[in-house]
């Protein structure tokens, strides 16, 4: 049997500096876990870390207005916890800003009975967030879109983890 | 206590080229005594994280000095904020809050542990560099041109009387303040 084709943290993190991405403002969640040392140890990679969720777009909103290049990683639950946020800057003040958002529960192959999978893409859609899935390295193009999407809107764009980097 | 509109004439006196991040009350009043609009961010739609907005000009800029206005009701909407800016420690970073123990803005009902609530103290407990209080307006005058230039991350509380703030908010929203200051900065 084939293995599955992995998402790596050296293939996101090549990805996010071939973008030119500055900072990662991110709180440690059980999709984006083993990105933690990898950043961590980046000299061109600045991590902030932060105590949750809802600051992260308000930090990032900072971080561009004085021209650095920010991603913001949550997981789902964390996304629904900084609504406010991301309607009053990201989407209000039209931010260019990519958000990699761990997508818990998520299930490629058939339904899940976990709600902070299920409501994700609903909620996503419902504010306007163009939004795609990642599962591996294969669909790394996908942040890159994704990237340059939230620059040309400008506005808030998604990309979901789908599954658990390997580290 | 002190009237909030004093305190503000006399940071705008104090003030040189600091960023300064206002809202709700702060953002309110801020633009009746500032002389460096283009400095100036009113966060109006996104309560409590004007800390977590300061915070991030102060890592992209470490350059220059940045003063959030904050209000007591507003950073108890983002309480962890004084940890994560205690863990990244920006120099640059100085954290005024306007404590009068009320929501101004929505009618003056009381905050959380009005009068309790030690701000100085969480900000001190959770690691910021130095903390100062002060509910005599000619004290803080004295004070702000040596606090302006001290390493941060700073927290000041200032008492400021209840429903000291009574303009409408600011036409000149967040979208465009963060604009313009981008184009400040050359971006």
């Amino acid at each position: 049997m084939a293995l599955e084709p992995a998402l790596t943290t050296r293939g996101m993190l090549d990805t996010l500096r071939e973008l030119g991405v500055t900072h990662v403002v991110w709180l440690p969640d059980s999709e984006s876990g083993f990105l933690y040392r990898a950043l961590a140890e980046s000299p061109d990679l600045h991590l902030v870390p932060i105590a949750r969720e809802g600051e992260a777009v308000a930090i990032a909103a900072g971080l561009l207005a004085g021209g650095k290049r920010p991603v913001v990683i949550v997981q789902s639950t964390g996304f629904y916890e900084s609504g406010d946020s991301l309607r009053g800057l990201a989407i209000d003040c039209r931010l260019p800003l990519l958000l990699l958002i761990g997508y818990r529960g998520y299930n490629p192959h058939g339904p899940t009975n976990d709600s902070a999978a299920r409501f994700l893409e609903p909620v996503l859609k419902a504010w306007e967030l163009p939004t795609s899935v990642l599962l591996s390295d294969a669909d790394l193009h996908l942040v890159q879109r994704a990237y340059h999407q939230a620059r040309q809107r400008p506005g808030p764009v998604a990309v979901l983890l789908g599954r658990e980097y390997q580290a | 206590m002190m009237d909030g509109n004093e305190v503000l004439r006399v940071l705008a006196l104090a003030r040189t080229d600091e960023v300064v991040v206002t809202t709700m009350s702060t953002a309110r009043e801020w633009p009746r005594f500032s002389r460096r609009e283009a400095l100036d961010v009113p966060l109006l739609g996104c309560m409590g994280k004007a800390s977590s907005l300061g915070l991030g000009i102060a890592l992209a800029r470490p350059e220059r000095r940045v003063l959030v206005l904050d209000g007591d009701g507003s950073l108890l909407m983002n309480l962890g904020s004084l940890a994560t800016v205690a863990g990244l420690a920006p120099g640059n970073f100085v954290h005024f809050v306007f404590e009068n123990g009320t929501y101004d803005t929505t009618g003056g009902q009381p905050i959380p542990a009005a009068g309790v609530v030690d701000f100085a103290g969480l900000a001190l407990e959770a690691g910021y560099r130095a903390a100062y209080e002060f509910d005599d307006l000619d004290e803080l005058q004295a004070a702000l041109p040596t606090i302006l230039g001290e390493e941060g991350p700073i927290l000041v509380d200032v008492k400021v009387e209840p429903g000291w703030s009574h303009s409408p908010f600011p036409r000149r929203g967040t979208a465009q303040a963060l604009a313009e200051l981008s184009a400040y900065f050359g971006f």
